[in-house]
């Protein structure tokens, strides 16, 4: 079922795409593309796609970075949004409006250029980029956890406060184990978007993918294709992150049906 | 009568404006078996579980094996340790096989190894009659098998009281008498027991006292031969006549 979307999302996607590009070309009339600087057939092409290409193990570093680094975060801030004290709660509502209301770019912009002066550490850029975005990201787990603990019955938690189990053992054991299973699809969606999102790391100038894009765009002067191509690779990665979520997915529903049975 | 393991002094509860709990006395001695019933909504569940604070009273003052339950948490850890609780719905855990159900708690909170824990699960296993669905999850046995696991599960902890709120209400009546069963056993090995039920021939074999609420107010409470032959009060007639009924 779920395959079968993903088929048609792709082919949707695909169709649309080569739609744009030919009404591109048609309307630009007079406009000669270039696809050789992104070809895979040509000498140049070849060096220019490893040029492109030489951006995506930062990219990757800086999502999965920002990922693993978001998620404890997250739940960390998630957490005092439970308690009893009413401090504590404002605490979490605080911290999650404020960042949620930040842009991502100025909020970078702020920890790059403007932390510095208010501290004196100074970040390199990929140090700050990653750490934009754990705070930014982490406002929005924070809201996905705490969905995903809410929705566990409250049986659950008094069977764990009778056995006597501590707040920590409850909450590892007993509520967040089964409080995954529902939060991995709006988490799923979170990957893919810290993943676009690392994009914006071009602008202080760590060399991800876009940055990469950027710099063959100015010396070679051929936007569309190199851009088209940039899409092409986040399109690719895209892809990849919802696949594995989805794999995540099935195992988990594939172990609560056999725990059904 | 022996010293009280549990006594509630003028215990009060409030739900907003909504009083669940008035003003109630109560003395449980050791190894008394205790039923307790009245209509539904008349505080039954709120009765037994501000005992083991998944209710906090506003009001009066609960003992518990001399501890006092107050906001201190290592009371309230301390008298929990004490007491094992049976729910209506069975509240296992769902994605652990029954075996782990049994063995967390007395692994996190009394330092068993799993070899111990897992002796100590099987033992209980085989005193509720179902020690071959050790590796079964949860979803895959009958209600009575689970409220039995249940039962296992608080047993594990070696408490000196177990509390019951309902356990066979949400069983199919074939599978009633397997778990009644298991908790005559209980009863007769001396446990120290609060039971909420309807069940009244369990009462009559089992209960060293009955209690019966309503509106809130223990309305009496006596031998159950006594109440069964001549309850007190109005109310508890009226009840017994609607359940002995069916
Ligand atoms: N969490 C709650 N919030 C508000 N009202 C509650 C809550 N729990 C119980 N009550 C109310 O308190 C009264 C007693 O409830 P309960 O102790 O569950 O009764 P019983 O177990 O005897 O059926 C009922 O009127 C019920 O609606
Ligand atoms: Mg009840």
């Amino acid at each position: 079922m779920r395959t079968d979307g993903d088929a048609a999302r792709c082919r949707r996607l695909l169709l649309v795409a080569a739609t744009a590009l030919v009404l591109a070309g048609c309307s630009g009339g007079s406009y000669t593309w270039g696809w050789h600087v992104v070809s895979p057939l040509t000498d140049q092409g070849q060096s220019n796609i490893a040029f492109l290409t030489g951006g995506l193990w930062q990219t990757i570093a800086v999502s999965l970075l920002a990922i693993c680094l978001s998620i404890p975060l997250g739940l960390l801030v998630a957490l005092p949004g439970f308690a009893r004290n009413p401090w504590l709660r404002l605490v979490n509502r605080a911290y999650v409006e404020t960042i949620r209301s930040i842009p991502i770019l100025p909020l970078m912009l702020w920890v790059y250029y403007g932390l510095p002066v208010l501290t004196g550490l100074n970040f390199d850029p990929f140090t700050a980029g990653v750490l934009t975005l754990v705070i930014s990201d982490s406002a929005f787990e924070a809201e996905i956890f705490r969905g995903g603990l809410q929705s566990i019955e409250k049986g659950q938690h008094e069977a764990a406060d009778s056995l006597g189990l501590g707040a920590f053992d409850k909450l590892w054991y007993v509520i967040l184990p089964q409080a995954i299973r529902r939060i991995l699809p709006p988490l799923g969606n979170q990957f893919v978007y810290v993943l676009k999102m690392s994009s914006l790391l071009s602008v202080i100038g760590v060399f991800e993918l876009t940055k990469k894009a950027n710099e063959l765009v100015v010396t070679l002067y051929r936007p569309l294709e190199i851009y088209s191509f940039l899409i092409l690779e986040y399109f690719v990665l895209v892809v990849i992150v919802s696949a594995g979520v989805r794999w995540l997915e099935r195992r988990l529903a594939a172990d609560q049906r056999m725990a059904r049975r | 009568m022996a010293q009280p393991i549990i006594r509630l002094e003028g215990v009060a509860k409030f739900f907003g404006t909504f009083q669940a709990l008035k003003d109630v006395d109560l003395e449980v001695a050791l190894g008394e078996r205790m039923v307790v019933c009245g209509p539904s909504g008349s505080g039954k569940s709120t009765l037994i579980r501000c005992i083991n604070r998944l209710e906090e009273h506003d009001a009066g003052r609960i003992t518990v094996d001399g501890t006092e339950l107050d906001d201190d948490t290592r009371h309230i850890a301390k008298i929990r340790a004490e007491i094992g609780m049976v729910f209506q719905q069975f509240n296992l855990f769902p994605h652990l096989t029954v075996l782990r159900n049994l063995t967390l708690a007395p692994m996190r909170t009394r330092g068993l190894g799993r070899k111990e824990a897992e002796e100590l699960a099987r033992h209980y296993l085989a005193r509720v009659r179902i020690p071959e669905q050790a590796d079964k999850y949860p979803a895959q046995l009958s209600g009575g098998q689970q409220q039995r696991v249940a039962i296992a599960r608080s047993l594990c902890m070696r408490p000196k009281i177990m509390l019951f709120d309902e356990p066979t209400s949400a069983l199919d009546p074939e599978m009633i008498k397997e778990v009644l069963d298991v908790m005559v056993e209980l009863a007769k090995e001396g446990m120290t027991m609060i039971v909420v039920t309807h069940e009244m021939g369990f009462a009559r074999e089992v209960a060293d006292s009955m209690v019966f609420m309503d509106e809130g107010l223990i309305v009496e409470k006596a031998p159950p031969a006594r109440f069964f032959a001549a309850p007190a009060s109005e109310r508890a007639r009226l009840f017994l006549g609607r359940i002995l009924a069916h």
